[in-house]
């Protein structure tokens, strides 16, 4: 009459109701899924701009001048003409405009009236602006010197012989950086927040008490909440390259391949975040301990491991604590797999190092867990 | 029916450290019965009960349940006993369906929500979050999953405390009815009353020491025997029952 006791059953209980919770804890679906979302719809409409310079344009300069007309064609450069003189300096002091111009009507054979203030406080757009103008400056030079050269037998020789040519290639959107990275982010906070979260409150409330209290074998409970939060992550996952892809052409190279491949990431980058769950649940005292303790994990490797700006833009000391970081390999891993295309056998690097992670974390979690 | 002993406990010992908790607790349940653990709080009541519940290892001492070593055969003790906690929660963001069929899954059972939820006159809070609850329909609640394995023996820990007369004189019934089913019951409480119209017997444990084990009627008779007088005599009512005559007798929701 009584049918074998079944661990997988005991397991699979668990496993259910932790993700029925978890579905219904906003703080998990917040930070899961509308965290991520919310700053990919920001960097990716912010990132894609590039350089913009702002340029006044004081009353009276002379918009038929050629090197007006050039700045017009120059797209890096935004030229405002909407602002009186008082306007324009406050806002050139301020920064908010980077240079004013002012060019004086364009006299045949005469060199080109014209002046340029520059502000200190937009730092290098000034230079860019400069080079800019020396560009338009150098191309009508070399156009009186032709018709010079046309008039007269002298032949002088050029100083640049210029080729330029550019590569076709796959266009490296910023969504192809920041989502991976985001993806990286909400593993993170899900595995250390959400792990510590759940154990701490189970084993205060005494729930893992009563567990014991059925014939359930300790890894059931583990086992359970572990199976439990990786579906409802990887569901995640799926959802934000999904919206990722559809709404904002993030780049997937091998398809369905390539989703599957992310998803595994998903999964090894998740159960290494959830080690410093465990260990976080078994360290703080109530449940007021578990934010702190969590953002000192989390909070570093949000900021340093390209999550948000690429790893090369620090300078060199600081990039070598972000390539200790589990993170940053994390990230490196997805972002091979999403653009280059790469296979899991072609990320073992990553794979090494987010092992060697794994292995310390949980020989970590295993001395610090408690269950009551 | 002749006294089976279902629970026997020699010389149970439980330190905690420098702190002895139980020192040497020597008793027997009997099938079928209600049997009281009563006592001052910090006597070792709860701590006795944990390890009979196998939630905590014992110092020394012999203990069998239902014929199984508590050492031994601690799984198969957990397949016999329901356990009801002093002030433990459920699952969060569960309903109290979905909590049977976690539980169900736990022990292995199959049981559906509704039938055990029927047993303790909960199922038009099926949908309802255990948090929700009302403090005797939270104790109900807990009986409900205690009861889920059909075990032999159930543990009650101090279930009545802060419930209102008609939640706690509800709660007995159904603790009696839990019985004449068949199940014996070990509960624990501050109530005397209750202990002595609830209990077929009582141990009182003070200081880590059993210090007295019989039927309520035996105790009062000896005591009175012995020339003890109340102050105040009592009269044929008390001010209990003036509460439940003037309230009704229905339990109330809140």
């Amino acid at each position: 009459m009584n049918p074998k006791y079944s661990n997988t059953r005991a397991t699979l209980a668990i496993a259910k109701a932790s993700f029925r919770s978890i579905l219904r804890s906003p703080s998990a679906v917040v930070f899961s899924l509308a965290f991520p979302l919310i700053f990919i719809l920001v960097f990716a409409n912010i990132g894609g701009g590039g350089m913009s310079i702002s340029v006044g344009v004081t009353k009276g300069c002379d918009t038929l001048n050629p090197v007006y007309k050039a700045l017009q064609k120059n797209t890096i450069v935004h030229l405002i003409k909407d602002q009186t003189a008082d306007e324009m300096n406050k806002n050139l002091a301020k920064g908010s405009i980077d240079a004013t111009i002012d060019l004086k009507p364009f006299v045949p054979m005469k060199p080109i009236d014209m002046s340029v203030q520059y502000s200190h406080a937009s730092g290098d757009k000034g230079a860019v602006l400069k080079s800019a103008l020396n560009n338009i400056f150098y191309r009508l030079q070399s156009e009186q010197l032709s018709r010079i050269k046309a008039y007269s037998g002298i032949k002088i020789p050029d100083a640049v012989n210029l080729k330029e040519t550019v590569v076709t290639g796959r266009e490296y959107k910023y969504i192809d950086f920041i989502l991976p990275g985001q993806l990286g982010f909400s593993l993170l906070s899900s595995g250390v927040f959400g792990t510590a979260f759940v154990f701490i409150s189970l084993r205060l409330t005494l729930v893992i008490k009563r567990f014991f209290a059925t014939p359930v074998k300790r890894y059931s409970i583990v086992l359970g909440e572990t199976l439990a939060r990786i579906v409802f992550s990887l569901l995640g996952a799926l959802f934000i390259i999904m919206i990722g892809h559809y709404a904002f052409g993030f780049t997937l190279i091998h398809g369905v391949v390539t989703v599957l491949n992310m998803l595994v990431l998903c999964a090894i980058g998740l159960i290494i975040f959830m080690g410093f769950g465990f260990t976080i649940s078994g360290i703080a005292k109530n449940e007021s301990t578990v934010p702190p303790l969590s953002n000192i994990i989390t909070l570093p490797q949000f900021l340093l491991s390209g999550t948000f700006f690429s790893v090369t833009a620090f300078p060199t000391w600081l990039q070598h604590v972000s390539n200790v970081l589990p993170l940053t390999h994390l990230n490196n891993a997805m972002r091979k797999v999403a653009f280059e295309g790469a296979g899991l056998g072609d990320v073992t690097h990553q794979l090494f190092i987010l092992l060697l992670w794994g292995i310390g974390v949980y020989a970590v979690a295993v001395k610090t867990f408690k269950w009551e | 029916m002749a006294n089976q002993p279902i629970i026997t406990v020699k010389n149970l010992v439980k330190n905690y450290g420098d702190f002895a908790a139980v020192k040497g607790i020597s008793f027997e349940v009997y099938e079928g019965e209600i049997f009281g653990l009563l006592g001052p709080n910090g006597a070792g009541k709860t701590t006795t009960l944990e390890v009979i519940e196998t939630l905590r290892e014992k110092t020394s001492g012999e203990i069998m349940v239902d014929g199984f070593n508590i050492e031994t055969d601690a799984d198969s003790i957990k397949k016999r006993i329901g356990v009801q906690l002093q002030a433990a929660g459920y699952y969060p963001n569960l309903n109290l369906s979905e909590l049977i069929v976690l539980f169900s899954g736990l022990y292995g059972v199959n049981k559906t929500p509704m039938e055990m939820l029927e047993k303790v006159a909960l199922t038009d809070k099926a949908k309802a979050k255990y948090k929700d609850l009302s403090g005797g329909q939270k104790q109900r609640f807990s009986i409900a999953t205690t009861l889920i394995n059909n075990p032999r023996i159930i543990f009650l820990d101090e279930p009545t405390t802060g419930l209102d007369p008609q939640a706690r004189r509800n709660l007995w019934d159904l603790i009696r009815e839990i019985r004449n089913a068949g199940t014996t019951v070990v509960i624990t409480t501050h109530y005397m009353d209750e202990a002595e119209v609830l209990c077929d017997r009582v141990a009182f444990v003070d200081g880590g020491h059993i210090i007295g084990i019989d039927t309520p009627d035996h105790f009062i008779d000896q005591l009175v025997a012995t020339g003890f007088e109340r102050e105040k005599q009592t009269k044929g009512a008390n001010l209990e029952d003036v509460f439940i005559n003037l309230t009704g007798k229905e339990w109330r929701e809140s």
